[in-house]
């Protein structure tokens, strides 16, 4: 008994167990379950590129198809200005971001519901199944990243030292994703006809978000279009990606935050205050 | 003296259950609440809400070390409390101090995922269950060779058979070591020879270093067996706690509380398990009759059926007070198996040229499966019965106890 880690430590705990106690302890034991939402984004990962012929070559087609549909309808049809760029880098380039956030936010979305046996089975703070959700997003961006790069290289555009800063860019499009996951899979256990919204948000998203054409050429509808928080992401990812041939729109990226945070610490609240019901309503 | 590993004070839980809403949608919502708004200005009043107590006012406490039943009929609150104590669920009121590592077993295998291989289930379910990594790598062959899928390991598991799934489930279950054990229904899977095995795990671990097991089930002979102590539940109350002996004589008789020889079984307690389009109505013994040592003795097995089936078969089983099996009577073990068509009713009698068991107080068991293996329906432990010793026995025959009699020929030499 006392030669596991933890059992000495669990040895002298004492649970009390009482109706509206908030637990003292939640973030403790959040961190204490940290091994759990490893295996659970492994599970998911693991169940994902099982099929790995049928996984990666999803992987491949989904955006390249996207990125020839994106190239017609914004660069051919819609003649949208590329201001010397391969109009499919700027859409690549944006669609890249998208599809992370299109994979955690739907994916933290979906979380609990998906989770449900485990949730009415066993205890653990629930935060951890939207929080794994996240890291089967990262690994699929991750594989297409490392896609997508070669490709850039090949139209013959050279990242610079600003793809450094591409982590703090995929923070971002991960916290607004989490939050805004939060609420929605929160919002799910009770009212099941919100996994409706999900795709909604991305349908509508994918136009009002910079995915397909760039906006420091469009002055007139830049500041409309940074009130959308993935502006900024999308703006600021696409120039990490191309060397800064496209403008960093600052005011778009403090939206972006601004929100980013709001959403974290609104979500967080909510879900918080939903979760001691979710395995009696789930 | 150490203060108690599970104290309970007061503790209910209230369900609300609010008539003319089932809105699992945001449209039903927002229309009941218009409704509700629109009542509300009209009659003054709203929709009806009707409050349902799952618990009410429990109190108990285990002492560190012990074991205790928990028993009930369906609806009586058993798996409400052990939702609190696992800490799923919220209580409404009332308090629980735990003290100790906890560990809760709800069901069998939570979070396995049928791609996944036995190996990766292991670590899976290992941390579901509050392992960490360490602790599972330290007990990981110790785990594989409890459930004996040794060849199997890599396999994932949706290419197991059921038997293996539950016996990989129940042995990263088993190899659990905390300091409270809470465990509902889990040991009513896998064959009886697994069972065994499984009771005896509990049984080791807890003998070991004082641990505390809470352990619901249906079957009260592997409660008798196993529990020191039995704690009753009925509608969300304590109705009582005590020695298991008394509680579970006392639970049994309630089910036949006239004369132990007729038994309606339709509506008692079932693993979820075992239903499979039979259900076995009631039980009849001796046509009403006394059951008497060494004469023939007869049973009425009535059943209806909801479902076509093949190969079926029935039998009866006769156990002591602490759940050992004395006699089983299957009625395929040298007879033919039957096809029963779907919505009929019928019964199957059964007769014994003689009843070789002891006079005293036994435990019955019945059910009816498909074929070698698939349960159709399985009641244990229904009721007690009385066997009587037969007129011109010897004198204190009744005193020696139950158990098999058996008869022979006797042979006697003087020399």
């Amino acid at each position: 008994m006392s030669s596991s880690p933890h059992g000495s430590s669990f040895a002298s705990t004492e649970i009390i167990i009482e109706a509206g106690r908030p637990s003292a302890n939640y973030w403790r034991d959040l961190w204490r379950y940290r091994e759990l939402a490893g295996l659970l984004a492994w599970r998911d990962i693991k169940v994902r590129y099982k099929q790995a012929a049928l996984g990666i070559a999803w992987a491949v087609i989904q955006p390249a198809v996207q990125t020839i549909l994106l190239t017609f309808v914004f660069g051919k049809l819609a003649k949208m200005p590329d201001g010397g760029v391969p109009y499919p880098l700027i859409v690549l380039t944006g669609l890249l971001p998208w599809q992370l956030f299109t994979s955690a936010f739907s994916g933290a979305g979906n979380s609990l519901v998906g989770n449900s046996h485990l949730i009415s089975k066993v205890y653990f703070p629930r935060l951890l199944v939207p929080l794994s959700a996240l890291a089967v997003a990262l690994v699929d961006f991750v594989v297409m990243l490392a896609l997508a790069l070669p490709v850039i290289v090949i139209f013959g555009q050279s990242p610079g030292w600003q793809l450094l800063l591409l982590p703090l860019f995929v923070a971002l499009a991960l916290l607004i994703a989490f939050g805004a996951g939060l609420w929605i899979t929160a919002l799910t256990v009770k009212f099941r006809d919100f996994r409706f919204i999900t795709p909604f948000i991305l349908q509508v998203g994918v136009f009002i978000t910079p995915v397909g054409f760039r906006t420091d050429f469009l002055p007139n509808w830049r500041d409309l279009l940074a009130l959308n928080p993935l502006s900024g992401v999308v703006d600021g990812m696409r120039w990490c990606l191309l060397g800064g041939r496209t403008d960093l729109y600052l005011p778009g990226l403090g939206v972006s935050i601004a929100v980013a945070f709001l959403l974290l610490a609104s979500g967080i609240w909510y879900f918080r205050r939903t979760e001691r019901q979710f395995a009696d309503i789930i | 003296m150490s203060l108690p590993a599970i104290e309970v004070s007061g503790l209910s839980k209230r369900y609300v259950i609010e008539h003319e809403s089932r809105h699992d949608s945001l449209r039903d919502t927002l229309h009941h609440a218009a409704r509700k708004v629109w009542r509300r200005a009209r009659w003054g009043t709203g929709f009806e809400k009707e409050e349902f107590w799952a618990l009410r006012d429990l109190s108990f406490t285990v002492e560190p070390g012990e074991i205790v039943g928990v028993i009930g009929r369906n609806g009586a609150g058993k798996s409400t409390l052990l939702k609190i104590l696992s800490r799923i669920t919220e209580p409404t009121a009332g308090r629980v101090a735990l003290r100790g590592r906890v560990a809760s077993l709800l069901e069998v295998g939570t979070g396995f995922h049928p791609d996944l291989t036995g190996r990766e289930n292991i670590f899976l379910n290992g941390a579901i269950l509050g392992m960490t990594r360490l602790e599972i790598r330290g007990k990981f062959d110790e785990i594989v060779a409890f459930a004996e899928i040794e060849q199997f390991i890599d396999t994932p598991v949706k290419r197991y058979s059921s038997g293996m799934y539950v016996r990989l489930a129940f042995a990263v279950a088993a190899h659990l070591e905390p300091e409270i054990l809470i465990v509902d229904e889990v040991l009513a899977v896998g064959d009886a020879q697994f069972q065994r095995k499984c009771v005896g795990k509990i049984k080791d671990v807890t003998r070991g270093d004082g641990r505390t097991v809470l352990l619901v089930s249906h079957n009260i002979a592997t409660v008798a067996n196993l529990c020191s102590r039995v704690l009753w539940l009925e509608r969300g109350r304590l109705r009582s706690f005590g020695p298991t002996e008394q509680a579970a004589e006392a639970y049994l008789r309630q089910f036949s509380p006239e004369h132990s020889l007729a038994f309606a079984t339709a509506a008692l307690p079932r693993d979820q398990r075992h239903m499979g389009g039979l259900t076995i109505v009631s039980v009849e013994l001796n046509a009403g009759e006394p059951l008497v040592n060494r004469e023939a003795v007869s049973a009425r097995i009535h059943f209806k059926t909801s479902k076509a089936l093949t190969d079926v078969s029935f039998g009866l089983g006769f156990a002591n007070t602490d759940g050992t099996r004395l006699i089983t009577v299957d009625s395929d073990f040298h007879l033919e198996r039957r096809d029963l068509p779907a919505g009929c009713t019928g019964y199957v009698e059964l007769r014994l040229a003689s009843l070789d068991l002891g006079p005293g107080t036994y435990c019955l068991d019945t059910g009816a499966r498909s074929g070698e293996a698939t349960p159709l329906d399985y009641l244990p432990s229904f009721g007690v019965t009385e066997v009587h010793p037969r007129s011109g026995a010897p004198a204190g025959f009744a005193f020696l106890g139950g158990g098999v009699r058996a008869s022979a020929q006797w042979h006697w030499v003087t020399l």
